[in-house]
């Protein structure tokens, strides 16, 4: 029973994570069928941006809530600059090449921007523990749970409503469904498909670095951290569903249990039960839980 | 290649093999590693002419890796031609067994599921202690035929064998591109379901290539394994599968030796980057892809292919 109530608890706070990181993915995929390599330096520019954040805030006897906001929004303002010089700057000159190709422009992107988080913070690595502190333990039963943990739980609950709102009842937001469900009829009805594309991929940055910054104080900010995780939000989004949002949150929660089942009941499969899984959903369903079939192009 | 090609490509062979008397140790070496890649790309280039771009590939790279070192480690077979043989032939089995479900995937899809393989692969090898985990383990010292040559010697006779099976797996892949079979993959590519209506099995098509790109990427890892005489999980993370595509991006897939033309190009490029920029080698890769596929879509090969245009339509 205890350890039913870990999987469970372990497996939401690693779901929120995922979801966090793999929203971003899935909204770009969603309306500009890329598959954005480029989201791991997103991710990793947030967690060092976050990192950085911290290192100027905290211990200094500062009230600690500031110091989250402050973490959020350095890296939702590198998160912001980073998509919009990548969107206006490399990718709006491949669109409309073939999918594999834009792909391999963001895999580009991922390795240059890679160096440029050596030039900017060097090859070290950074500790940024103190939100982890600030926000301090709570006892449910025998178990002491972070707080830290429960709130990304929260954050990552509130971002799947208020994502769904947006898209469902802003007229932003339903500009963006009809673009993702037929991009040349949109154009046709004079949605100005540029715009759209330009504000969708750097919501998606933004989101790519909240979520590097909300894991900064549970990992080690060092070199290579969005490496690992590109393939673990590619797995996720392909679950779900490439491009759909309750996708990105039912495949969070698979992918996230069934880890926190294998790190607890077998950790030999640790690495790579997500991949299994991945595999297994494709087997069943080859384009994902949530996608709409796809007429045949004859 | 036609038979200007040809004898294009044998005397470019020729040339390579006689270099081996005059050129440095570190070039050989980066030749035999740039010419191992190579292989694999090759098999990346005949999926990609169907269309099918494999994020996976470092799997079948990993397992011709492993097998040639386990086997060396638990038989005590030692000649690396029959290494390179069991190792292309372990992960074109893999290859043919994976490629019941790959072959049904298209598009992005099939890079996904391909990445998922790979991925598997490298999670078993990671958490398998009695295979060295993450550290890997190394591998024996080859033979061949007979013949055990050290240290200088054992490096150019490695590099003549990863040149030998180069040249047979590249004229073989050749005469495989100009079958019916081949050639019916561009028609893959632009519409399927066509193909299908002209009777043929696309299914059956794209498996095979599933096979010979396995094949050929088995027996790369294997001939990396022995070149690097180690071999490590890394072999099947899903970078190394990128830099394979990102060669064969380079090379583009206009013809076989463009594969380790584009290989041997890369292999230099990141070796000089690394060098002289440790910090930025990734950045200088990065670019060189980027302006690649922005003013050179078709790929290094192209470039020949223009040249040579140009000279006939000068010709009077």
């Amino acid at each position: 029973m205890l350890t039913a109530f870990a999987i469970l608890i372990d497996g939401l706070v690693y779901a929120a994570y995922l979801f966090i990181v793999a929203i971003g993915l899935t909204l770009i995929f969603g309306v500009m069928k890329i598959l954005n390599v480029a989201h791991g330096s997103f991710y990793t520019f947030g967690a060092y941006g976050a990192a950085t954040a911290v290192g100027i805030y905290f211990d200094r006897g500062l009230p600690d809530a500031g110091g989250f906001l402050l973490m959020v929004l350095f890296a939702m303002i590198l998160g912001l600059a980073l998509g919009l010089i990548l969107e206006r700057g490399v990718m709006r000159l491949v669109y409309g090449r073939d999918e594999v190709v834009m792909v391999l422009v963001t895999y580009a992107a991922f390795l240059i921007l890679e160096d440029v988080v050596i030039l900017v913070w060097g090859p070290g690595s950074y500790a940024t523990y103190q939100p982890l502190l600030a926000a301090g333990n709570m006892e449910v039963g025998e178990l002491i749970l972070s707080n830290y943990d429960l709130g990304l739980i929260v954050v990552a609950a509130l971002l799947a409503a208020a994502s769904y709102w947006a898209l469902k009842f802003t007229r932003y937001g339903m500009l963006l469904t009809a673009v993702i469900f037929d991009r040349e009829t949109a154009a046709a009805f004079g949605i100005n498909v540029r715009v759209v594309y330009t504000v969708t991929f750097v919501i998606g940055a933004m989101l790519g670095a909240l979520g590097g910054a909300i894991m900064a104080p549970k990992i080690a900010v060092t070199l290579g951290i969005g490496v690992e995780v590109i393939v673990l939000a590619f797995a996720v989004v392909a679950i779900g569903g490439m491009g759909s949002i309750e996708g990105a949150l039912v495949g969070a929660l698979i992918v996230g249990i069934c880890r926190a089942a294998a790190v607890h009941l077998v950790p030999q499969v640790e690495l790579f039960v997500i991949y299994g899984v991945m595999a297994l959903v494709l087997m069943i369903r080859p384009y994902g839980l949530f996608v709409r079939a796809q007429p045949r192009k004859i | 290649m036609a038979h200007g090609g040809r004898i294009a490509a044998s005397s470019a062979l020729l040339a390579a093999a006689a270099a081996a008397f005059v050129l440095p140790d570190w070039i050989i070496s980066l030749a035999t590693i740039a010419f191992a890649n190579g292989l694999v790309v090759l098999g990346l280039i005949v999926m990609w002419r169907a269309g099918l771009v494999s994020f996976g590939q470092a799997m079948y790279y990993c397992i011709g890796a492993y097998a040639v070192a386990l086997i060396g480690r638990w038989t005590g077979v030692t000649d690396a031609v029959a290494l390179v043989l069991i190792g292309g032939a372990c992960a074109g089995l893999v290859s043919f067994v994976v490629g019941f479900l790959l072959a049904r995937y298209r598009e992005i899809f099939f890079a996904m599921l391909s990445l998922a393989f790979s991925m598997i692969l490298y999670g078993v090898l990671v958490k398998t202690e009695s295979l060295g985990s993450t550290d890997g383990f190394s591998v024996i010292v080859p033979t061949f035929l007979g013949y055990a040559p050290h240290q200088e010697k054992l490096l150019v006779a490695l590099y003549w064998l990863v040149l030998a099976v180069c040249a047979i797996a590249a004229l073989l892949v050749d005469m495989y591109l100009r079958s019916l079979a081949g050639a019916l993959a561009i028609p893959v590519r632009d519409n399927e379901i066509r193909v299908e209506f002209l009777g043929m099995s696309v299914s059956r098509l794209i498996h095979t290539k599933l096979v010979i790109s396995g094949l050929l990427g088995g027996m790369g890892g294997a001939l990396a394994a022995l070149a690097v005489g180690h071999v490590d999980p890394n072999m099947s993370y899903w970078t190394t599968s990128g830099e394979f595509v990102f060669i064969t991006i380079l090379a583009g897939a206009g013809s076989v030796g463009s594969a380790f033309v584009g290989s041997l190009v890369f292999e230099s490029v990141r070796s000089f980057a690394f060098a002289m920029l440790p910090q930025l080698w990734q950045m200088l890769l990065g670019s060189v892809l980027l302006l690649t596929i922005l003013f050179l879509p078709q790929g290094l090969g192209s470039l020949i292919v223009r040249l040579g245009w140009r000279r006939n339509a000068g010709a009077p």
